[in-house]
């Protein structure tokens, strides 16, 4: 690698094509395989060599019905017409344009490939690049325009291979490469390069620049994550705008002009967005490259398959990249623009850069057996035999989890509960909302960005739900969407808000209803539709409370959709594939009492981890000390899986295929990618073995069976694997009594959230984002530093009815007076030791320490 | 040397002929741009005027006046106005007073001299066209016209000129003077909007930025320049048939001129517009009195920096837009750089080739490579070190830029017949292309010139301009 | 101390209340900071995203794009000489060869005693008095070596104290729209109709 490093700053003295030649006949045997998830999900890989003409045929199969249907040919087997048509022509040819489509998009799907680097389909358009030029002859004579800023018009020639476009177009390559380091054998975008690609199908044959080309200090860090190689760099505004449009976090910018033009962050404010790493997908050069890929792999020694990401449950479309069996980078994919798209082929840099923990050493390789010296490695066939006696012999199991697993994991261990007949199961933590949630009239990601007004209940969802916050945040800027929002403090969307309103942690009802009921804002309600995006935005406050707030807002809009803001992976699949509770006595919360009391014989954890994950820690302490056995099935030690009796290693993210299912109830594909680590199994197969030792027969031994057999027993899930939206069977949800209780005002009233970095297992076990947990803390509005009579980040006492802890008191005036906020899941002292899961608002009294 | 301050009232003015004044007729009294000076000249007259009349009356005077933009694009601006889309508002008049051509300055003298003209027609074109507010964008690299402006809007505010309710109607707008920063590039109508939003000033691509619809912050936006503004309290006062009394049909009025270079009397001529030619205006004894010390004429640049050139074949050429284009150039900003017979081409050529490579925004890639990439090589050919295959490498990024007929002038002694104005280009703004013009124009009339340096390696024996480096390229 | 001190606060506020989107007073802010220091600091920079609600590389990508604004500190004087066609053609060129030698610096660079910093310029559109230069961007035209000396004397004997104010004061004298006067800005999405001269004047026609 240090190599590379340092062959990068020499410079070859050959003419600019020769290392592209090189390239080419280097991986001439070899080609890369479409890339239909890569920097340029826009350029479909048979538009990069327009010699291979099948695909054509096929559009000009499609074009010719469409045109003959738009001309009304009745005899024809009926296409029906597009109202919105525009029709233009592409090189002579009919076309049938989407009103308002631009001539780039509209000239692609005529099956005409206009270069590009400056466009993408999912920002607005600059016209900077220039290399999208075509002749555009609206009656006027041909002239030379960008097809990335005009829109068809009836009757438009649209000329992509005249003479004057392929001038055009070569000389802006050639212009493009002038300034352009001859470091493709090193860069790691050789091989997926649109300017390599694009200098091979559009470009000159050779460069007849002599000059001295332009020096820049070779990359420079602009984030944690992200390296920029200004000399590579084409300028051409992607990222730059990414910054700005679509994450909203203007930290990088174009800065000097002209030739001297250079994308830079402000001195020592680094490009610390959730969302650098889309930068690094969508630089159509290798001018940005991410640092957990830097010089791992060539592009065409890849393997990708198309994926769902799980660390969230946005669930957003992504393709898994690797290379000799490790997993090495993923990309994010976009449907496409005529779909309804999840994600828009963006990430955040928490779902991946997360691959680093599927392929962590720490990862659990064996089975593990307590002993007396401990947990020890053991064979499957020891541990196995080990959890069926443990079973067998138990009167009371418990199950909880199942929301890291796939719906096929989650659907074959319910299968098992059943069969044993275990009462208490739940695939949430107590950290959620009542499975009852997702059986509201369900809105689709979709519905919201379109609705007129979106309802905000629950977290902040660029730190929880970081896509859902892109696409609304898109939403209130561009679109006519007004977001209301209900927070106990200043959230990432706050400022995009059309109203937000702040509540004392645990009064959102009474503050719902009394605003909701405004004339002005009822007014807004009935404009058009109405989405409530419901979760738990306080995890020291109980999920009653936010229920109360849900129900409330639902009794302003009655005909409000509802979007659940449940975090975990699979949480959707989990509960409504079996894992849901049947009532409140059987939750997270009363099966770890149930633990503590000694009532559980045997608690399977299913990738939970109860110890980090359960907002009271001491409950989840005396429950997994009270249990009498544990069984852990996980992918990485925890503390949890310390406390196991026995521990069952399990497969990981793209080392299992399956499904998977998002908050939209959308089931998607998880692609099986790479091998196992160690001797792990899926959850599935686990499940299945385990019943038949146990003498059960769950119906399927193969993940294919176990996807008929969800089809078959889950009447909400017989459509979801064509398309279609799960439901799932959750008991339905409770009605709540209120549950506010008004401040003291002599305490502070705690907030318990996440932050995107916490220590989640995929997060920890990921060396690249690990390190952006920003540490334990509690925080107060400034002005309330006096009142304790500290200085800024001094560690005090914070004392509630359940317990104590020590932090450092920060201030932060996105903190509400008389609020202390406090991230959950962090490196250092426990605020959950604050949290009583029985109490429905959590006190503090602040103490100083001398 | 003079100093600023103490201009012989506008140094490089002179209205000694016997011309008809529109827009120059203060610049004789040394206190010219005091509201008293304006006050005692009819001054705000046109204003009183124009209110006394309904907003769509001024407007149709305007349109009738055929007022042609002095911006360099020479667009009617009675048409301008009318580009509003119907029920958007509100509507905004951004006044261009970032004068940067080479060769030009008229606004300069426009805003030092008499300011209270300018603010008078701002506030004539917001009544006319329904502008609700008013911002004056000066070059930040003019402290004087800054200091005068700044001081002509208090005092104009403080007369009831500007503002609420101004002469007790119900016509309200405020003028906000904004300071540019300096970049040429914000001449560019998009892109002085874009900097005055506080961006980067890039040039927006029309469609479907025409300011008219999608202007300042996003509404309909009239950009006028300097000059054409100072030209409305004349046509409001006097009508559109005193204006169009002047000058030809398809140009009235009369046009500011800067003539400099190598003639005897270089200065800035308030010039009747359409009739007057380059020969009037190089050899005139009113205007700039032939050339210095005797010597010939080579060539001039006729339209501030980005024209083609012309020859002393192209003397008789009037001050009239079609005429120009099709002798294949532009007047574009009323400009005149003249050369004798002691230039080296080559080495002017390059002053302008790298003063467009030096002001290109980076936006669109044709300009921002090949502006440089030309300004490098024509910088080694002036040094002596340039090849043949230079000079085809010029043609090819030139075509890069402008695709196709490159417009230049006939040379009766080359045997060249003009090819007419405009070119294409490749790029959203002028600005590329402009970087290519002067030596495409200078290859082309003198290539001899450049055969002696490169083929033949001449020793030069003078070189009246030399190269010095675009700053960090 | 770099920020913007408290009148220039006061100042700024009253520029961003002209324009019916802040972002707008940027340059002019960034051009008060450079009023006050001399030169843009990293510091005013933050300050002034601060007063505008932008991010500070907002400020810096678009302040450097703009040639007036210095990021290192500047002599009190800035001499720009000017070397396009018009000046060259004069000498523009052998009056900058000139001023190196008697500056003793390059250009580009500030002499010794921090007083004056040399630098090329671009067209200052007053070509007929060519060769032209600006100090702190007030011309002087026509202008000789001899008198070039004449001039770097002068401003250090701080004859031209009264006509030159120090680099980045723009102009000695500021707009003030007067409260009793002005109309005020309003945020564009705030205005749903014609200005009132325009609605009364079709009311009546």
């Amino acid at each position: 690698m240090s190599d590379h490093e340092h062959s990068e700053h020499d410079e070859q003295p050959e003419p600019d094509t020769s290392s592209a030649d090189q390239e080419a006949a280097e991986r001439g045997e070899e080609p890369p395989e479409p890339q239909a998830t890569d920097a340029e999900a826009d350029v479909p890989a048979d538009d990069e060599q327009p010699e291979e003409a099948s695909a054509t045929a096929d559009d000009d199969h499609a074009i010719a019905d469409e045109t003959q249907g738009g001309e009304g040919a009745d005899e024809e087997a009926p296409i029906a017409p597009d109202p919105d048509a525009v029709t233009i022509t592409v090189n002579g040819r009919a076309f049938a344009a989407h009103q308002g489509e631009l001539v780039i998009n509209a000239a692609e799907r005529a099956g005409e490939y206009i270069p590009r680097f400056c466009y993408h389909p999912r920002m607005s358009s600059v016209g900077m690049c220039r290399q999208c030029l075509v002749e555009i002859d609206t009656g006027r004579g041909p002239a030379i325009q960008p097809s990335c800023m005009i829109t068809v018009a009836p009757d438009m020639a649209v000329i992509t291979d005249s003479h004057t476009v392929e001038r055009a177009q070569e000389g802006v390559l050639e212009l493009l490469l002038a300034n352009h380091p001859l470091d493709c054998p090193v860069c790691d975008k050789g091989g997926e390069c649109p300017l390599q690609d694009q200098t091979m199908s559009h470009g000159p044959g050779e460069s007849r620049y002599v000059e001295q080309k332009r020096h820049y200090e070779k990359p420079i860090p602009i984030s944690d994550h992200v390296l920029l190689d200004r000399e590579r760099c084409i300028l051409c505004d992607r990222c730059t705008r990414f910054a700005d449009e679509v994450a909203g976090d203007k930290l990088i910018h174009f800065i000097d002009r002209g030739n001297n033009t250079e994308v830079a962050t402000f001195p020592d404010e680094p490009f610390a967005s959730y969302f650098s790493g889309n930068t690094v997908q969508i630089c159509p050069v290798g001018a940005l490259t991410a640092k957990p890929y830097r010089f791992k792999a060539r592009p065409w020694d890849l393997e990708q398959a198309d994926s769902t990401c799980t660390t969230c449950s946005v669930g957003c479309r992504v393709s898994v990249h690797s290379s000799r069996d490790q997993l090495l980078r993923y990309q994010g994919v976009d449907t496409g623009l005529d779909t309804d798209s999840v994600n828009l082929g963006w990430m955040c840099d928490r779902g991946r850069f997360n691959f680093e923990a599927v392929e962590s050493e720490l990862r659990l390789a064996d089975p593990q057996i307590r002993g007396e010296a401990g947990l020890a490695t053991s064979p499957w066939t020891s541990a196995l035999s080990i959890v069926e006696q443990l079973l067998r012999d138990a009167s009371t199991v418990a199950l909880l989890g199942g929301a890291r697993s796939t719906n096929e994991g989650a659907f074959a261990w319910a299968k098992l509960a059943d069969a044993l007949g275990i009462e208490h199961r739940d695939a949430q933590l107590g950290d959620g909302l009542p499975a009852g949630v997702l059986d509201l009239p369900r809105a689709t990601i979709d519905d919201a960005v379109n609705a007129s007004t979106v309802i905000l209940l629950g977290p902040d969802l660029k730190e929880e739900l970081p896509v859902l916050y892109l696409r609304l945040r898109e939403a209130a800027v561009g679109g006519g969407t007004k977001l209301v929002e209900f927070s106990t403090q200043e959230t990432g969307l706050t400022r995009y808000a059309w109203k937000s309103v702040r509540h004392a942690p645990g009064m959102g009802a009474t503050e719902v209803a009394r605003t909701l009921a405004d004339p002005a804002m009822a007014e807004q309600l009935a404009s058009g539709k109405v989405v409530i995006v419901a979760g738990r935005g306080n995890l020291a406050a109980s999920e009653e409370t936010a229920l109360a707030a849900l129900q409330a807002a639902r009794a302003a809009v009655p005909e409000a959709t509802v979007l659940p803001a449940l975090r975990r992976g699979n949480v959707v699949g989990a509960l409504q594939l079996g894992l849901a509770p049947a009532d409140a006595a059987h939750d997270a919360t009363a099966t770890l009492q149930a633990c503590a009391d000694g009532k559980v014989d045997v608690l399977v954890l299913l990738g939970a981890d109860p110890l980090n994950d359960c907002p009271d820690a001491d409950l989840a302490r005396r429950g997994l000390a009270g249990a009498r056995r544990i069984i852990s099935i996980d992918t990485h030690p925890s503390e949890s899986t310390q406390q196991a009796d026995v521990v069952l290693p399990a497969a990981a993210f793209a080392e299992q295929s399956g499904t998977t299912t998002n908050l939209e109830g959308r089931v998607t594909d998880v692609a099986h990618k790479v091998t196992a680590h160690g001797t792990s199994r899926p959850d599935w197969m686990i499940a299945t073995e385990l019943a038949a030792r146990l003498g059960h027969d769950l119906g399927f031994a193969s993940i294919a069976e176990v996807t008929a057999a969800i089809v078959a027993d889950v009447p909400g899930y017989a459509t979801a694997f064509d398309g279609g939206f799960a439901t799932g069977a959750v008991p339905a949800l409770p009605d709540v009594s209120n549950h506010e209780q008004i401040p003291s005002g002599y305490d502070f009233r705690l907030v318990v959230s996440r932050k995107l970095y916490d220590r989640a297992v995929n997060t920890v076990m990921s060396p690249s984002i690990a390190k952006l947990n920003i540490g334990a803390g509690a925080r107060v509005h400034s002005l309330d530093l006096p009142r304790v009579g500290v200085d800024d980040g001094t560690d005090v006492k914070l004392i509630s009815a359940k317990g104590s802890v020590v932090l450092p008191l920060i201030a932060d005036d996105t903190v509400q007076r008389g609020t202390i906020w406090a991230p959950f899941n962090m490196a250092g002292a426990d605020v959950t030791d604050l949290v009583d899961a029985a109490a429905s608002v959590t006190d503090v009294r602040i103490e100083r320490l001398t | 040397m003079s100093a600023q301050g103490s201009y012989p009232w506008a140094a490089g003015y002179y209205d000694d002929g016997d011309r008809p004044q529109i827009v120059t007729s203060r610049f004789k009294y040394e206190d010219s741009h005091t509201i008293e000076r304006y006050h005692a000249t009819g001054g705000y007259e046109g204003l009183k005027k124009a209110l006394s009349m309904r907003p769509e009356e001024v407007h149709d005077e305007v349109r009738k006046s055929t007022l042609l933009g002095r911006g360099g694009a020479g667009f009617p601006a009675g048409v301008k106005w009318g580009f509003t889309p119907q029920g958007v508002w509100p509507r905004y008049l951004v006044v261009n007073g970032d004068e940067s051509e080479p060769g030009t300055y008229k606004d300069r003298l426009l805003m030092e001299l008499d300011p209270h003209q300018l603010i008078e027609g701002c506030l004539i074109a917001c009544y006319a066209a329904g502008l609700s507010q008013c911002f004056l964008y000066i070059r930040g690299e003019m402290a004087v016209a800054h200091e005068r402006v700044a001081k002509a809007l208090d005092d104009a505010y403080a007369h009831g000129y500007i503002g609420r309710n101004i002469l007790g109607t119900d016509f309200s707008v405020d003028i906000v003077l904004h300071w540019g920063a300096g970049a040429y590039v914000v001449g560019e109508e998009t892109a002085l909007i874009e900097s005055l939003e506080g961006e980067r000033g890039m040039p927006r691509l029309k469609p479907p930025y025409f300011p008219a619809a999608i202007g300042l912050y996003g509404k309909p936006t009239i950009v006028n320049n300097v000059e054409t503004l100072s030209n409305l309290p004349f046509i409001a006062l006097n009508g559109s048939a005193a204006y169009t009394a002047i000058g030809t049909e398809t140009s009235p009025g009369t046009r500011m001129i800067a003539v400099s270079g190598h003639v005897e009397r270089p200065g800035v001529f308030e010039i009747v517009n359409g009739s007057t030619t380059f020969r009037d205006l190089i050899y005139g004894d009113e205007f700039s009195q032939g050339m210095r010390e005797g010597r010939e004429l080579k060539t001039f640049v006729p339209g501030g920096g980005s024209a083609p050139w012309f020859l002393p074949d192209q003397l008789d050429i009037p001050f009239e837009g079609r005429e120009a284009s099709s002798a294949g150039s532009m007047l574009g900003s009323g400009a005149v750089m003249v050369m004798d017979d002691t230039t080296d081409i080559p080495a002017a050529a390059l002053t302008l080739v790298k003063f467009y490579a030096h002001e290109s925004c980076g936006k669109c890639v044709p300009c921002r490579e090949g502006g440089t990439w030309l300004y490098r090589i024509v910088e080694r050919i002036v040094a002596g070190n340039g090849t043949d295959a230079d000079l085809a490498t010029i043609l090819e990024v030139g075509e890069s830029i402008c695709p196709g007929d490159m417009p230049h002038a006939a040379s009766a002694r080359l045997g060249l017949d003009a090819v007419p104005f405009p070119y294409k280009m490749t790029t959203i703004c002028f600005v590329g292309p402009s970087a290519y013009v002067p030596i495409h124009s200078a290859m082309t009339l003198f290539p001899e010139e450049f055969e002696a340096i490169v083929t033949k390696r001449e020793v030069r024996t003078t070189i009246p301009v030399t190269a010095v480096p675009v700053g960090g390229a | 101390m770099s920020r913007l001190n408290d009148q220039n606060v006061a100042l700024a506020k009253e520029i961003i209340a002209r324009y019916p989107k802040k972002k707008s007073a940027l340059i002019p802010l960034v051009h008060l900071s450079q009023q006050q220091n001399g030169y843009v600091t990293e510091a005013a920079m933050k300050h002034v995203a601060e007063l505008i609600d932008v991010t500070p590389a907002e400020v810096y990508g678009t302040a450097t794009f703009y040639e007036m604004f210095r990021f290192e500190p500047t002599g009190k004087y800035l001499i720009n000489i000017c070397g396009t066609m018009s000046c060259a053609l004069m000498g523009g060129h052998d009056l900058m060869h000139h001023a190196e030698h008697k500056l003793g610096v390059k250009a580009g660079s500030t002499t010794d005693d921090g007083l004056i910093t040399l630098q090329h310029a671009e067209c200052q559109a007053a070509c007929t008095e060519a060769p032209t230069l600006q100090v702190n961007y007030r011309h002087r035209f026509r202008v000789t070596p001899a008198e070039f000396d004449e001039l770097v004397d002068d401003l250090r004997a701080g004859k031209l104290d009264g006509e030159i104010p120090p680099h980045g004061t723009l102009g000695r004298n500021r707009q003030h729209i007067p409260a009793d006067r002005a109309v005020g800005a309003v945020p564009p999405e705030q205005v749903d109709g014609a200005p009132a001269w325009v609605t009364i004047k079709e009311e009546g026609s």
